[in-house]
């Protein structure tokens, strides 16, 4: 079961930012979760605003976004 | 990690060097992903693709992918790739390469690969500037643009690559910046398909050198100013040489078909070569 859409991998984000920037519907925001390395991985929470495009997924130069298709609850039951 | 929790293009990489060296923001990632994409829009056969580079920062893409791949000599990629193109046509031969590689030292590899028309595909990542040695200015650093070597800015007028090597002969040549990243894919795609020389120019950033010594000191600062600066060829075509000072062309610059030098050479082994002997010319891993 996927519960949630995006997933960014904390290990091989450096922190470029270029996805809180290019995403059309500002899905992405800095924010000021650090990983073992000291960069601040972006955050994604406003997930419902993701129309699932995959601009980020290829945007992201580290390959570090994965965007899910959206699993409905409906669906699940 | 689970194998469905990671990104796509992640199956093409060696795991195990991941993450790469690239710096935080630097085109070569995005380069990856578009050309993997273009790759899959035209359906190459992965296994089939060989990847040859040079010297420089691009030039450490194919140590992270997962095929067969060829680091050599500074500037001298393509004479390598034309070696293994010609040794076994089957390949699909993919040269990195940077502006430092393709236009300063390798310069005169270039022209003569475009003019044999070998069935090559180059994606030259053009960052403006020498970025693995510290920020020298290169030969395609926009006149005025500092560098470590240009403290009161650059005085020469950079390469036009793609009009250079388009006169050379290639067959296709296009330029897109890493802020397109849709347009780079089909572009490559059609570089792919392409049965001659295929030559892309990707404008990429370099936020360590190039950002900071021309005060753009983010990737996205410098990708913002691609995006503002670039303007597509039917457009250039009608302004002036002053309102295009400064501006990026981007767009493709030539799309034709011409006799292919892998074919004219086998054709000649073919005809000279017919004491009913099998064709062991063709390939050397064919086998019989």
């Amino acid at each position: 079961m996927v519960d949630f859409m995006i997933t960014i991998d904390k290990n091989l984000c450096k922190g470029c930012n270029i996805c809180t920037e290019f995403c059309p519907r500002k899905v992405y925001q800095k924010s000021g979760v650090l990983n073992k390395k000291g960069v601040h991985v972006p955050g994604h929470e406003d997930e419902d605003k993701c129309t699932q495009c995959q601009l980020c997924v290829m945007m992201c130069p580290d390959q570090a976004i994965k965007v899910d298709e959206k699993v409905d609850e409906k669906d699940e039951n | 990690m689970d194998e469905n929790r990671e990104n796509r293009f992640i199956k093409y990489l060696r795991k195990d060097r991941l993450p790469h060296i690239f710096c935080a923001g630097c085109g070569n990632g995005i380069i990856m992903n578009t050309f993997f994409n273009g790759m899959e829009m035209a359906e190459v056969d992965f296994e089939k693709v060989v990847m040859v580079s040079g010297i420089g920062c691009s030039s450490r893409i194919p140590g992270y992918v997962k095929c067969d791949s060829l680091h050599t000599t500074h500037g001298r990629p393509i004479s390598f790739a034309t070696g293994i193109k010609l040794a076994n046509p089957e390949n699909e031969v993919v040269v990195f390469t940077g502006d430092g590689d393709a236009a300063a030292i390798g310069g005169n590899h270039l022209i003569h690969g475009a003019r044999r028309n070998i069935d090559l595909t180059v994606i030259c990542i053009n960052n403006s500037i020498y970025g693995m040695t510290g920020g020298q200015i290169s030969p395609t650093s926009p006149k005025g643009s500092y560098g470590s070597t240009a403290p009161y800015g650059a005085l020469e007028t950079p390469f036009d690559l793609s009009e250079l090597v388009k006169s050379a002969g290639a067959t296709y040549v296009a330029r897109w910046t890493t802020a397109q990243p849709v347009q780079l894919s089909n572009a490559i795609k059609k570089a792919l398909q392409n049965q001659g020389f295929s030559f892309i120019e990707v404008i990429s950033q370099c936020p360590t050198y190039f950002g900071r010594k021309n005060k753009m000191r983010t990737p996205i600062d410098m990708m913002n100013w691609m995006k503002e600066e670039s303007i597509t060829k039917r457009r250039a075509e009608k302004l002036s040489e002053e309102e295009l000072e400064g501006k990026i062309i981007v767009g493709e610059f030539q799309n034709k078909k011409e006799a292919e030098f892998t074919d004219k050479m086998c054709q000649l082994l073919e005809s000279k070569c017919t004491n009913d002997k099998p064709m062991a010319t063709r390939s050397a891993y064919q086998g019989e």
